[in-house]
């Protein structure tokens, strides 16, 4: 009954979708004076209501185990733990597909019920767009992935979930990207409804931009977790590994980049706006993109649930539909949006404009470099890009955009003078001469993470320079936003820079009671035994750390099997100092009795999480600032219209 | 400069940029891929040495040798027509990784013609299995098919 439910209640929203959509259109051609505009709101926000009941009820089955429903039987097992129970609702492709329709119709009702600012005409034109890329989803979810299948028979036991998604990762990961493609699709909805009435204003970029920082935030939480959980996870001591499913989350991530930064220039200058709304159009496309490599079966990987061709092909077509049809309107439309306002090459709008270029670029040679495998296979070559291609290759844009990025923040609007800012930039460019110098004669490291290191420094104190000779007091939340994530920016870039150039590792064979060391570490193997978890058995090494002369530490890293499915799997141990992580993993029994155990010191790793995590709370400070003063000029009108209103009342 | 040469040039910057980006990746991209070589293709065109690739096979039975520190293996990989590989490679081997089972290598060939592997993919379940692999073992499939229906006709 739960599942007909939840069935029922996807047909109705999908209904609802199609109705947003055609009466949207039918609103642009009549104007606004057509009865069909005032029921465009309603059906978004019953559409939102509906789809989450929907998602609700597909986790009410996973949270009972029910087997009769054929998801739950070849993905859950009733043994696992609740927590993997509910997080295994979107650990499959149907699951997770629901997930993303549920965050779509979520963010078209929060549109429908909140977004006042737009013409209304717009609002409709946005709404109805919204509409048919939801639409495009249901009919997918529907037609070819229906999460609340029954099975003819109710299955004995499910087949259980994939050891290395039993994770609490997996409770927070895919839903923070998903947020994040998704709030991407409601910038997408915002740029077409923008062109369709020509309205490409400064309003219509503030009306988007806090749904470009929430989802811009939320991949960017999205793609830190993923980025630990793959290294503590996967035991390989990497952190980010040129993966074509990284990559399909650093694409939509770059495009957000970008387009948050141009969508500002537009916000507060009214110039970039045939730019913005291609970064619109091309920053969905991505998360596009992206769906398409890791759904489609295309790519084997821990995140291909299913290999289905059909699936590929559906969202295939989909992806043309929708980005070849914004790409047609755009080309259509583009010449009729009069150019913005203009600015000079010195000024923060020429920063900003430079480093979107190099964003883009990087962008380009992510997408070519993740797309060329697929390609060369085509002529059944067999290839494999990986970071000797991307690394450097991404520094010879990323490089610039750095130091751009240290100054751009200190220049004026429309047109400043580079002498002018002329202390700041020398002191930022002392810093980074200075540390490349004392970096390259004190060790010998590669060229990429010296230039790193060097930039990072630089850039490190560069970020908090915006603020000087400012009442902290009285600097808005947007600004402290931008100067902590710029921050984050360069404290991930000392951590990468640090961990690849310092990383220490060591591989060795050692019995109960040896000792291996690896850097400053000291690490002794006190035992070997076997342990048991709910639904997994491991064999464990009790290590004993020591940095330096310091406290010995336990670390027990793990082997372990888990039965179903039958699955062997890696478990790290982590030992985390101020300074770095020791890394341990133990492997195999050789044939004469010893273990092997594979150590890495990594001086600083944690850097780099901690700069994602602060890039985020960047992105956070300057939603609350931006969404209070919202708040302050929206209370500010309505007195202003309260007052006029009294005023002609007394007249 | 007059309004419209000032979004002449952004777009022509811009364009610029891409199109150098893309020249760029391209160029990249023939030099720094890593190819994929059975053992019969790195034989007869071996690939220089030095140069980041991949080698998949069979694992040869009765090959696998482990070197006395305890955490260097080495074994050959062998592919169709008896062509064979000798491979050396320091970790800890994935967990499926036994004799006579499929193996995708990542690493470069040596001066001596011995492949050093930096990673060893191997199958972790049935489910997931490295995408060449897979290839490989229906390629097998069809020729064990073919040979045991030879002469039937």
């Amino acid at each position: 009954m739960i599942a007909e439910l939840g069935l029922a209640a996807l047909w109705l929203a999908a209904a609802l979708a199609a109705l947003q959509m055609i009466a949207g259109f039918l609103a642009l051609r009549a104007g606004n004076a057509s009865e069909l505009a005032a029921l465009i709101r309603p059906a978004a926000i019953v559409q939102g209501v509906l789809v989450t009941f929907s998602f609700a009820m597909l986790v009410w089955l996973f949270a009972i185990t029910d087997l009769s429903v054929k998801l739950v039987a070849s993905n859950s097992h009733s043994l696992k733990p609740l927590v993997f129970k509910l997080s295994g609702t979107w650990g499959n492709h149907e699951g997770s597909m629901l997930l993303w329709v549920m965050v779509m119709g979520l963010a078209g009702a929060l549109i429908a019920l909140v977004e006042r600012r737009l013409p209304e005409r717009t609002m409709n034109a946005t709404l109805a767009a919204q509409g048919v890329v939801s639409l495009g989803f249901y009919a997918f979810l529907l037609l070819s992935s229906n999460p609340f299948e029954r099975l003819p028979v109710p299955a004995a036991e499910g087949m259980g979930l994939n050891p290395l998604l039993q994770d609490i990762g997996l409770a927070f990961h895919p839903p923070t990207l998903y947020l994040g493609y998704v709030g991407l699709s409601v910038a997408f909805s915002f740029a077409v409804g923008a062109l369709l009435t020509r309205q490409v204003t400064p309003d219509f970029a503030r009306a988007m931009r806090p749904w470009v920082l929430a989802a811009w935030i939320m991949l960017t939480i999205g793609i830190t977790a993923g980025s630990y959980w793959a290294y503590y996870e996967l035991g390989w001591g990497g952190w980010w590994f040129w993966d074509p499913v990284e990559n399909a989350s650093l694409m939509p991530w770059l495009a957000a980049t970008a387009l948050l930064h141009s969508a500002s220039v537009l916000a507060s200058r009214d110039a970039l706006r045939t730019w913005t709304i291609m970064l619109g159009v091309v920053a969905f496309s991505m998360s596009m993109v992206g769906t398409f490599l890791v759904r489609s079966g295309i790519l084997t990987s821990v995140h291909a649930f299913a290999v289905d061709p059909e699936r590929g092909t559906f969202i295939l077509v989909l992806l043309g539909i929708f980005i070849g049809g914004a790409l047609l309107l755009f080309a259509l439309r583009a010449n009729t949006i009069s150019e913005g306002e203009r600015f000079a090459l010195a000024s923060r709008e020429g920063a900003l404009v430079f480093n979107n270029v190099m964003l883009s670029a990087i962008l380009a040679i992510v997408l070519l470099g993740t797309l060329y495998p697929l390609l060369t296979e085509a002529f059944d070559v067999r290839v494999s890009v990986g970071p000797p291609y991307f690394n450097p290759v991404g520094a010879i844009f990323a490089i610039p955009m750095f130091a751009v990025m240290a100054v751009g923040p200190l220049l004026r609007w429309r047109e400043d003078r580079i002498d002018r800012i002329g202390k700041e930039v020398a002191l930022t460019a002392a810093l980074v001469v200075a540390a490349l110098v004392l970096t390259s004669l004190l060790t010998e490291i590669g060229l990429l993470p010296l230039l790193g290191l060097a930039f990072g420094i630089g850039l490190a104190v560069a970020s908090w320079l915006p603020l000087r000779g400012r009442n902290l007091a009285r600097t808005p939340l947007a600004t402290w936003g931008m100067v902590v994530a710029h921050f984050g920016i360069a404290v991930a870039l000392i951590g990468m820079a640090s961990e690849s150039a310092f990383t220490k590792e060591r591989l060795a064979a050692i019995e109960q009671g040896d000792t291996a060391t690896v850097g400053p570490w000291t690490v002794v193997l006190e035992g070997v035994e076997p342990v048991a978890g709910p639904n997994w058995t491991a064999v464990q090494a009790r290590l004993s750390a020591r940095y330096g002369d310091g406290e010995a530490r336990e670390l027990t890293p793990q082997s372990r099997n888990f039965w179903a499915p039958p699955q062997q799997t890696t478990e790290s141990a982590l030992a985390t100092r101020w300074n770095g992580q020791l890394y341990a993993v133990v492997g195999d029994r050789s044939p004469d009795g010893r273990w092997q155990l594979r150590l890495w010191w990594k001086p600083f790793v944690t850097l780099i999480w901690y700069g994602g995590l602060l890039i985020a709370l960047g992105g956070l400070l300057a939603l609350i600032g931006r969404v209070l003063t919202d708040l302050r000029h929206r209370r500010l009108a309505a007195r202003i219209a309260e007052r006029r209103a009294d005023r002609e009342a007394l007249a | 400069m007059k309004p419209k040469h000032q979004r002449l040039v952004l777009v022509v910057l811009a364009l610029v940029a891409l199109i150098g980006a893309g020249l760029l990746a391209a160029y990249a991209l023939r030099n720094q891929a890593s190819y994929f070589y059975l053992p019969e293709q790195m034989l007869e065109n071996p690939p220089e040495p030095g140069q980041a690739v991949r080698l998949g096979g069979m694992v040869e039975e009765g090959s696998l040798q482990t070197a006395a520190d305890g955490v260097t293996l080495t074994f050959a990989v062998t592919g169709n027509d008896g062509a064979r590989v000798p491979v050396r490679f320091s970790g800890i081997a994935p967990d499926l990784f036994v004799e006579g089972s499929g193996v995708v290598a990542e690493g470069r060939l040596g001066p001596g013609g011995t492949f050093i592997a930096d990673n060893l993919l191997a199958k972790h379940d049935e489910n997931y299995v490295p995408r060449e692999l897979q290839e490989m073992e229906q390629h097998r499939a069809a020729e064990m098919a073919e040979e045991t229906t030879v002469g039937l006709e």
